[in-house]
């Protein structure tokens, strides 16, 4: 497969891929290309004009400040699973990067890119919408952050106006013991991929981030579904189900430091609070029947998901 | 069209084109430059079969344009052998017959070359892993997970001669 | 892990005759990218070929513009089956004697059918041409369900046969019919499975193509191809294009290092004889290489077989009589690379590894609106199908009976002594201890005490399946008596020269795909001659060089031009005796043969080498002999191989999602006497893999408009080194009592036997909810409906 003729370009620095945008006519950003790539050749994406924003310096740097984990435009997803305050502190999005496509493609697959692509089938934004996430644009006037709530448009529709670059993702740094303790909570996250093999789209994916109290209640919960409908969903009623809910005993996360992470003691009602979770996550569905399953089964994977999901994410925040 | 001047290194040699924007960088390396040991497989990305080296990095040269690797130094098959003879990774495959048709070999190669270079002593989790964005068809990747184990061992092996 | 009960080699490790595991000789060039594949070839002046290919499934091309196409710069010239027409090169046969279009002139038949080819000076502009040429179709409605096909409201899709008035290919049976029915009207328990073996496709990490190169002052064509079996297409080439000036002395058909095959690259595909037609009609070098979306699209497909199964038996379990009715959807043309007498291939070995009364089975064969096959993909000729429906309905049995599966293929195996063994269904197998391929396979996994394991995990509500398979092969094909392809006897070659020097080469009509003839041939040659192997050069694939064959696929190779190659090595060694008669003086009844060494009976110390021989053959000959050391074998096998196994494996099944786990799967065979005990175990993982495959992941599917479901790797799910898990291989040897090494085939019996042993494994983790069946693939979303049926979803 041969991609179609079109003009590449190659600015040095933001405002010089500004100007392009603003003056190209059918324009693309490029980042990685993992996903632009194949659509080019396959004849699925016709532009005039690509720009390049991979050799722009200051784009691939990662890091927490001023209270976020700040991932630019051009961190790889390899980047990604081997930067150890992400391990450290967000193992939801090492569980993301994880089951992006293969190791090869996730070499130069970035993350801004996954989510700019805005196509629901992509496993970051899920795990954004869990993190409550902040989307940074840059266009010709300059920079605005879009929360990700109002981030995904629908199928391959993103906020991002003609002109712009997701130049930055900023996620809220958790501060419980997980992470140092600022806010006082135990946050844990995870994110679950059912697939039918590496480099397979997800059947369903199911990312939740729950912070939770020293009494053992959840204080805040984010539920990111993939693949589950037109666009990534944020199961709210999910989160609402949680949020409030006990789920470990109290005391139950003191000892952070234990090795065994399925040891925390659940609350008594916690597997009922958990199964509610997971229906209301699969009731915030619409999947499309196809060849990796019904409506039914899929809806049910994002029940299933969702429970084991919460559990594995209770597990870390108790560790 | 513009077209573009493009600078790659390959195994260690510089090659200067002029290009369009639209060529792969596997084009770039077969047609253009009569390296012909990386291999086409898919149109998706999926195979692996195309897989080299840009900056020491293993990557799908199906899915990069040529002028993104301007200035880059690219690694192919051809560039693994020295005058020593072929890399421990190479006669692992040999040794442990890792290759069939020999189609996906030089994906392989270039992959387990990289992990080798990250990780000195990998579990045959971690290889399988590794080369899951490299499909191959002949050999049910048994002997290819030994091959890498086999390189493993001998520079293990001959590094710590070299210790002595 | 391996186990192994072998043949020792008899030769040295010097000259590493069978037996011995010889590192590969075509490695170092494959691991230094110096491989030669088709994509690899160059010529001075080559243009491209990209082919235009129909969007719909069914209908009349109203209209092609090319117009906008030409003005692309780089486009020379786009080629229609009207154009073709004009030659009559728009149809082809296929090598089952049915038809198939070149170019459609006026109708396609199925998506991604090609519909035009653009002539380019670049792949880039081809391409562009591709997208550039307008084609307006009137679509119609249609065939895609083959039981829809046969009902008699259906429209007739192939209304160019003359006669054709259904989509009824053609009725194959096999067996007595009468005598099976009795036997079922009388027996004490009947199961019966209706069950579908998916159409799948090779998927070769390489895809097809060619270099075509027509010389037209001296009239010749030189064609470099994908192919398995290039003499086979030299004569289909000079027989259909004869009347356009190809004769067959001036047809030279080269098949470079190829990327897999696996009977994906036996048929000839359109855009094969639409580069040949461009090269000769330009006079230039025409290149086409397929992207991977045409490769899974348009080239054979393979299976596809729906199979009604019933099997008859006594209280006991005992085996009586089997009988199948089978449908078989062959898309728009029966594009089948099986032999000419065999329809439905050699799906009666469908009886296995059972002694029974009676069989009975039927194919009926139909026409649909999807691309034609199928393909015996490393299969021999649907053999994967017969085995499938046996070993699937034999658990079904099992269950019925209330036996261990294991246990009750023990008391239906043919025993060792019934060999050679005249099957219902008219095979006489030739060798088989198939109790001691179980055995060993029960002992390699601790068969006993996973019955435990999953006894004790059902009453935790846990699912653990444990699968066995116990299968008969039957490769080699074939005698001539019984077949041919296109009337051409399927006898294999062999030539054999040794130089001056003791070194030699071989050359033979079979083509490798991966399989390392360059090293089994040269150990077959060792092992006879007593030269080293590795003073053996071995070429194939060149029909100006080679002798004369009908290729490799069906695990023919080591059966057929093996056994040649055995045979002109023999001759080479008779004359040989009679050279180192003469050099030590004495009669050729006095010498005692080494490999390698003829010495003195009584006197070992006078003695020659067969190097010292050969070399007397050029210099030193005994009065009146023929100098040289030259010898040829067309070997005509007196009959088939049945090489067999058992393999038994377990899944774990995730009551969640539905996911199956292999957790262990161990292979055990028997391939009679082994040639490189390395290569064999290695025929045997991928082979396994490729029976991984269709049994969880591959299929392709199609929506009722006839798109295709899975047409590139994003859906056509071939798997990773993650799903794959990792083999263990055992052996037993019982040596072919026909062949002359005792040696049978081997490359395909994993891919036959690892379904059934998967879907097994899967159905008796869910045997005791009442579950007797699992169509493959078992993808996790069939696996979670029944578990939702049974009450067992979490």
């Amino acid at each position: 497969m041969i991609p179609p003729q079109f003009d590449y370009h190659a600015p040095g620095s933001l405002e010089e891929a500004l100007g392009l945008l603003g003056s190209l006519d059918d324009a693309k950003v490029m980042s990685g290309g993992q996903s632009l790539l194949p659509m080019l050749k396959l004849r699925l994406a016709t532009p005039a004009n690509i720009v390049d924003i991979g050799r722009i310096p200051g784009l691939d740097s990662i890091g927490e400040e001023g209270g976020y984990l700040r991932i630019g435009a051009l961190v790889t997803e390899t980047a990604l699973e081997e930067n150890a305050t992400v391990a450290a502190r967000y193992p939801i999005l090492l569980d993301t990067a994880k089951v992006i496509a293969d190791p090869l493609v996730r070499n130069r697959a970035t993350i801004c890119g996954n989510v700019a692509h805005g196509d629901p089938a992509n496993d970051h934004p899920a795990t954004m919408l869990a993190l409550r996430a902040q989307m940074v644009a840059t266009g010709p006037d300059g920079e605005r952050t879009i929360g990700v709530d109002d981030f995904f448009h629908g199928l391959f529709m993103t906020a991002l106006a003609e002109g712009e670059i997701l130049t930055e993702i900023r996620i809220p740094a958790p501060g419980g013991v997980g992470g140092g303790g600022a806010d006082g909570a135990h946050h844990g996250g995870a994110y679950l991929k059912l697939e039918r093999k590496v480099g397979d789209y997800a059947v369903a994916g199911v990312a939740v981030q729950l912070a939770l109290g020293d009494d053992g209640k959840v204080t805040q919960a984010g539920v990111g579904l993939t693949n589950l409908g037109m666009a990534p969903i944020r199961a709210s009623a999910a989160e609402e189900v949680l949020t409030g809910a006990r789920l470990v005993e109290r005391g139950g996360l003191r000892g952070a430091f234990s090795k065994v992470r399925d040891a925390i003691a659940r609350a008594p009602d916690a597997d009922e609070v958990i199964a509610a979770a997971a229906q209301a996550a699969a009731d915030a569905t619409d999947p499309v029947a196809d060849r990796r399953g019904s409506v039914e089964y899929k809806r049910n994977m994002a029940r299933v998901l969702t429970g084991r999901a919460i559990a594995k994410a209770l597990a870390r925040a108790g560790g | 069209m513009a077209r573009h001047n493009v600078t790659v290194t390959v195994n260690g040699e510089a090659h200067s084109r002029e290009v369009d924007s639209r060529l792969l960088l596997v084009h770039l390396i077969r047609d253009e430059l009569a390296l012909t040991g990386t291999h086409i497989g898919c149109d998706t990305t999926h195979c692996g079969a195309c897989t080299v080296l840009v900056d020491g990095v293993p990557t799908k040269s199906c899915t990069v344009l040529a002028v993104q690797a301007d200035g880059a130094e690219i690694g192919t098959v051809e560039g693994l052998a020295d005058a020593n003879g072929m890399s421990a990774l190479q006669e692992g495959f040999m040794q442990e017959h890792g290759l069939q048709c020999g189609f996906c070999t030089p994906g392989m190669l270039m992959t387990g070359t990289a992990l080798l270079a990250a990780n000195a002593n990998p579990s045959e989790a971690e290889i399988r892993e590794a080369i899951s964005g490299n499909l191959c068809r002949c050999t049910g990747y048994v002997n290819i997970v030994k091959a890498v184990q086999y390189a493993a061992a001998k520079t293990a092996a001959d590094g710590a001669g070299e210790d002595n | 892990m391996a186990a192994e009960t072998s043949n020792g080699p008899r030769t040295s490790a010097k000259i590493c005759g069978m037996g011995h595991s010889m590192k590969r000789k075509e490695d170092p060039r494959f691991l230094q990218g110096k491989g030669n594949y088709i994509d690899d070839h160059t010529l001075p002046g080559m243009l491209w070929l990209d082919i235009v290919r129909s969007p719909i499934a069914y209908g009349k091309i109203v209209n092609i513009d090319a117009s906008k196409a030409l003005e692309v710069d780089g486009v020379l010239a786009v080629l229609t089956g009207k154009d073709l027409e004009a030659y009559n090169l728009h149809w082809m046969p296929t090598l089952m004697s049915d038809t198939q279009m070149v170019l459609p002139t006026d109708t396609v038949m199925y998506q991604s059918q090609e519909v035009a080819g653009v002539i380019a000076t670049s792949r880039y502009a081809a391409a562009d041409g591709v997208a550039a040429v307008e084609v307006e179709y009137e679509p119609m409605t249609p065939v895609i369900d083959p039981f829809k096909a046969l009902e008699t409201d259906a429209p007739v899709l192939r209304t160019d046969k003359e006669g054709q008035e259904d989509n009824r290919i053609w009725h194959w049976e096999a067996g007595d019919k009468e005598a099976t029915d009795r036997i079922f009207d009388e027996a004490d328990v009947v199961v019966r499975e209706k069950m579908h073996v998916p159409r799948i496709h090779v998927a070769s990490i390489e895809t097809c193509g060619c270099l075509a190169d027509f010389n037209p002052v001296e009239g010749h064509l030189t064609v470099y191809m994908t192919t398995q079996a290039p003499h086979a297409i030299r004569t289909v080439l000079a027989l259909v294009a004869g009347h356009v000036g190809l004769s067959e002395e001036k047809i030279r058909v080269v098949s470079p290092d190829i990327g897999g095959g696996f009977g994906g690259k036996v048929p000839v595909y359109p855009g094969y004889v639409i580069a040949i037609a461009a090269s000769v009609v330009l006079g230039k070098p025409v290149k086409w290489i397929e992207d991977r979306m045409e490769n899974l699209q348009a080239d054979s497909f393979a299976r596809d077989y729906h199979m009604d199964a019933e099997i008859a038996a006594d209280s006991s379990g005992k085996i009586r009589a089997l009988r199948i009715k089978t449908l078989a959807d062959h898309g728009y043309s029966d594009a089948q690379a099986a032999p000419s007498k065999f329809p439905a291939g050699l799906f009666s070995i469908c009886t296995g590894s059972y002694d029974m009364e009676q069989a009975y089975a039927e194919v009926d064969a139909v026409y649909t609106n999807k691309p034609p096959g199928g393909v015996a993909y490393r299969c021999s000729f649907r053999v994967t199908e017969a085995v499938h429906c046996m070993e699937r309905i034999v658990d079904t049995l099992a269950h019925k009976v209330g036996k261990d599966p294991a246990t009750l293929r023990e008391e239906n195996f043919i025993p060792k002594e019934a060999f050679p063994y005249h099957s219902p269904l008219g095979w006489e197998y030739d060798s088989g201890d198939y109790q001691a391929a179980m055995d060993m396979a029960k002992e390699m996994i601790g068969y006993d005490d996973l019955r435990r394991e999953q006894a004790e995990k059902r009453e935790r509500g846990e699912l653990m399946g444990i699968g066995v398979c116990s299968f008969t092969e039957v490769l080699g094909a074939g005698p001539s008596k019984d077949f041919d392809i296109l009337g051409i006897k399927m006898f294999d070659s062999a030539e054999v020269r040794v130089h001056p020097t003791g070194k030699a080469i071989a050359r033979f009509g079979t083509k490798s795909q991966g399989q390392g003839h360059e090293t089994t041939y040269a150990q077959i040659i060792a092992e006879e001659l007593g030269l080293p192997a590795a003073h053996v050069q071995v070429e194939e694939g060149d029909t100006d060089t080679a002798p004369y064959g009908l290729g490799t696929y069906a695990s023919r190779s080591t059966p057929t031009a093996g056994a040649a190659g055995v045979m002109a090595a023999r001759k080479l060694r008779d004359k040989a005796r009679k050279i180192a008669a003469h050099l030590l003086e004495v009669g050729e009844e006095d010498l005692e043969w080494e490999p390698g060494t003829f010495s003195v009976k009584g006197a070992p110390d006078k003695s020659v080498t067969i190097q010292d021989c050969a070399f007397a053959a050029y210099t030193n000959l005994p009065e009146g002999m023929e100098p040289g050391m030259e010898a040829t074998n067309y070997y005509d096998p007196p009959n088939l191989t049945f090489p067999f196994g058992t393999y038994i494996c377990v899944v774990d099944i995730d009551r969640g999602t539905g996911e199956v786990t292999v957790r262990r799967f161990v292979a055990v065979d028997d391939c009679g006497n082994i040639i490189n005990p390395m290569i064999v175990q290695g025929q045997i993982h991928g082979g396994l893999t490729q029976g991984l495959g269709p049994a969880l992941f591959e299929e392709m599917t199609y929506d009722e408009d006839g798109n295709n479901l899975a047409g590139s790797f994003m859906d056509y799910l071939v798997p990773t080194a993650v799903e794959t898990p990792a083999w263990e291989t055992g052996h037993t040897v019982t040596p072919s009592p026909h062949h002359p090494l005792g040696a049978k085939g081997v490359g395909e019996s994993a891919t036959v036997g690892a379904p059934p042993a998967i879907a097994n494994a899967v159905v008796d983790a869910l045997a005791h909810l009442g579950v007797t069946h699992m169509e493959i693939p078992i993808r996790p979303d069939r696996v979670w409906e029944v578990l939702r049926e049974k009450g067992v979803a979490i």
